[in-house]
């Protein structure tokens, strides 16, 4: 019986051990978030403008700031200063950085009292979700305190160099040079599928200070002003009609060593570390969409007898893609609270990235036999400027981006598995 | 609810996987399948699961359960999924126990909820009567009769069948086959006269039967909870019931597919391993993607019981959808990437895909599932 017994004693064993003290440092740490929670709202209420409160129409209506901001509406600028104050654009972020130095707890409350205004997020840009992540992690304090805040503020905007005509799924081949000239790198070479370059101030680019070693070796990760003098970018027309990527082209463009990340010939590593936030960032596209599907489909083709969809395979089809969009936001829930155990899944961002996106264009093709002729409308008010199309389109890119699908079941078969080369 | 396990419950899955691995494992159910034992489980190493307390893991206190949960128990079927167990925790106390505890009002509950928990009675539920899982279609008559019940009909699929000491019956004592009202359930000892109990072969080699009664007598004490309103409590003992199958499921695919990719490393054609082909490399890491989303959604639903989720019925089914889903999967492709030596007798990983589709089955596949999670969705 004893084994019994140690499912039982130690049940009672945890419960008498955590007994008392943890109960007053949980109610404690409740009490603070209450504070708080009470704080950030009668802020939100007294600062947030209405015209924030209301949801982002399209993505050409969110903020991402820059010396030239794309502004959409006044209060936007407005919203964002107010929340940079606060430290709130990048909440998470120490405050030295521009940041609030919030806990994961905190900031949850601050978005769940977003969320419950309707308030949009003040600003984004790929300053927070990329850059700044790599530099808090590998940027030296000088680097932190001169890149870090003004992204914060939303007063830089900045694109990513990575891709090149011959390095795309292979990026470790880029050839873009930098050669050493004393107190500054000249940088030749051009980028592809650089986005939003034509409307960034600075770009963090993966130049090759050396090509004497093996191809992941010899690579550089360095920031510099898209308003140097050799910069010029041309943007690229997509299959959606939309111009989000950029060829960019460098002629000898001067880059100070203090904006070298890193180790010279280091960057590869700082490379990928980046990836698996951009990753994360692609793969968010996968979880449920707001409105249901079989809602909109139940509008266009109405129930049979039985109640049921009255278009039976695609009724499948869309069971089908909730369940796994359901079982994709569990799995997003679970290794985010792994994480906080101390737990944690292997090569999460790349399951994430494969299946969140291959869940997104799945999603875009039901849209379209959901909504039938609607959504082959390209232009025009009766569809809605052919908004159901082009993002369908658009979709496509998503699990190529970033890294393809086919490199992210590499990774895990490889990373994960431990299946040979 | 944080969507993971509890140092506690990770300690528990260790102590299930310990006792399974060496006593109740695949060797273990090949040599009771060599030896067409009857009875489909070892005695001895049912009074190891019970001397561990697993039959009382989510029946409560006051009936004298642990109050554990159903998370644990979960935890504990992945385990007898991963090795295969032949053991009665599903049919007994998953289902049986599980079935009781939602049908019997708490008197009833209070009266036979221990001798369960002290693995001295085990329950069978027979519901089955055609070849599908239709609940509402039950037809075999239930009459009043005196101050007791007359029972007639006929059962199938009943699950650890030739170990059980009662049945729990499913009967129309009210209203038409298709009907949710009119259903009650009854307590049946295995002894019963007019009972008889048909050994039944399938294709995982475990213990099932088939009853035949007509004319059985029963007293009023047989009914469980209220004449004609077995239905709520059948649906959430259902629910309970696909989702602790979904487990098993879990555990089963995963070792077909840990087992998998093992044999990719070693097995050498073409002067290389064939785990070095991109062609069986995807297809794994595929598969592997889609584990990982089924081990959330069947945490998610384990949690939900316990938590008393009014969305239970939506997470059961699609929980035991996404997992018929993947265990068909996982198990064929176990079969294919293992090659020839996956279609021979003597390679154990025949037995997965056998289970597997058993657990499939049971209380609804993945067809009846895809639709009830669609109706539920409102479409």
């Amino acid at each position: 019986m004893h084994n019994r017994a140690f499912l039982s004693v130690s049940k009672t064993y945890c419960m008498f051990k955590s007994g008392v003290t943890r109960t007053e440092k949980q109610e404690k740490k409740v009490a603070d978030l209450d504070a708080f929670r009470a704080e950030v709202r009668e802020w939100l209420e007294a600062n947030c403008p209405a015209s924030m409160r209301e949801p982002v129409r399209g993505f050409e209506d969110i903020y991402m700031g820059g010396r030239k901001p794309e502004v959409r509406h006044p209060d936007q600028p407005l919203w964002c200063q107010r929340m940079a104050q606060r430290g709130w654009t990048v909440p998470h972020w120490p405050a030295e950085y521009g940041g609030a130095g919030l806990d994961r707890d905190r900031v949850k409350v601050l978005r769940q009292e977003m969320d419950r205004i309707n308030a949009r997020s003040p600003l984004e840009s790929f300053g927070i979700s990329m850059l700044g992540p790599a530099l808090l992690e590998f940027g030296s304090e000088a680097q932190k305190r001169e890149h870090l805040p003004p992204i914060a503020r939303g007063e830089i905007r900045w694109c990513q160099g990575y891709s090149e005509p011959n390095a795309g799924s292979d990026l470790a081949s880029l050839q873009t040079r930098a050669e050493d000239c004393g107190d500054h790198y000249r940088i030749n070479g051009q980028k592809i599928w650089t986005s939003y370059a034509d409307k960034a101030d600075w770009i963090f680019c993966l130049v090759r200070t050396d090509s004497s070693g093996s191809k992941h070796e010899g690579i550089s990760f360095i920031l510099f002003d898209m308003a140097s003098e050799g910069v010029s970018t041309r943007p690229i027309r997509l299959i959606s009609g939309a111009s989000p990527f950029c060829e960019t082209f460098f002629d000898n463009v001067r880059a100070w060593k203090k904006d070298l990340v890193g180790e010279p010939g280091k960057g590869w590593s700082i490379a990928k570390y980046l990836l698996t936030h951009e990753r994360e960032m692609i793969s968010a596209f996968g979880t449920a969409p707001r409105q249901s599907l079989g809602d909109a489909a139940l509008a266009h083709f109405g129930r049979d007898a039985q109640g049921r969809l009255a278009s039976p395979v695609l009724r499948t089809e869309i069971a089908r893609y909730q369940l796994d969009s359901l079982a994709f936001s569990a799995t997003m829930e679970r290794v985010g609270d792994e994480v906080k155990a101390g737990q944690g899944l292997g090569a999460a961002s790349s399951i994430f990235k494969y299946y969140g996106t291959e869940l997104n264009k799945r999603r875009h093709e039901l849209n379209l036999a959901v909504d039938g002729e609607s959504a082959l409308g390209w232009s025009g008010e009766i569809y809605d400027g052919g908004v159901v199309c082009r993002d369908w389109l658009r979709s496509k890119g998503n699990s190529i981006e970033g890294g393809t699908s086919e490199i992210q079941l590499n990774i895990i078969a490889k990373r994960v598995l431990g299946l040979p080369d | 609810m944080a969507l993971v396990l509890t140092e506690e419950q990770q300690m528990l899955r260790e102590s299930a996987r310990g006792l399974l691995a060496s006593r109740a494992g695949v060797s273990h159910l090949r040599a009771l399948r060599d030896a067409a034992d009857s009875l489909g489980f070892e005695p001895a190493v049912w009074d190891d699961i019970v001397a561990m307390g697993w039959p009382g893991i989510a029946i409560a206190e006051d009936c004298g359960g642990l109050g554990y949960g159903h998370v644990g128990l979960g935890v504990v079927l992945e385990e007898a999924g991963r090795h295969l167990s032949p053991t009665p925790l599903q049919s007994a106390v998953l289902i049986g126990a599980s079935a009781l505890d939602r049908l019997a009002t708490t008197a009833q509950r209070q009266a036979l909820l221990p001798a369960v928990v002290a693995g001295e009675r085990r329950l069978a539920l027979a519901l089955q009567e055609g070849a599908h899982h239709a609940p509402e279609n039950t037809a075999s008559p239930a009459r009043r009769e005196g101050r007791g019940w007359r029972l007639s009909g006929s059962k199938r699929l009943v699950l650890g069948a030739p170990g059980a000491t009662d049945f729990l019956v499913i009967a129309r004592s009210d209203g038409q086959p298709g009907d949710r009202s009119g259903l009650s359930a009854f307590l049946v000892p295995a002894d019963a006269p007019g009972l008889q109990v048909e050994p039944r072969s399938l294709v995982d080699s475990g213990p099932a039967g088939a009853l035949r009664y007509a004319d059985l007598q029963l007293g009023d004490e047989a009914l469980l909870g209220s004449p004609g309103g077995a239905w709520q409590g059948l649906e959430t003992a259902l629910d309970i019931a696909n989702i602790g199958l979904a487990a098993e499921l879990l555990g089963l695919s995963t070792e077909a597919f840990e087992r998998t990719v093992a044999y990719l490393r070693e097995r050498k054609q073409f002067g290389r391993p064939i785990g070095s082909f991109q062609g069986l490399q995807h297809r794994a890491a595929e598969l592997y993607a889609e584990l990982e989303l089924a081990r959330s959604l069947v945490l998610k639903a384990l949690q939900a019981i316990d938590a008393g989720d009014p969305q239970l019925s939506l997470l059961a089914s699609s929980c035991k959808a996404k997992l018929c889903e993947v265990a068909q999967r996982a198990t064929n492709e176990a079969i294919q990437m293992h090659g020839g030596i996956g279609m021979t007798d003597e390679f154990d990983i025949g037995f997965f895909i056998k289970r597997a589709r058993l657990v499939q089955h049971c209380f609804g596949d993945y067809n009846y599932h895809l639709d009830r999670y669609a109706r539920l969705s409102g479409f």
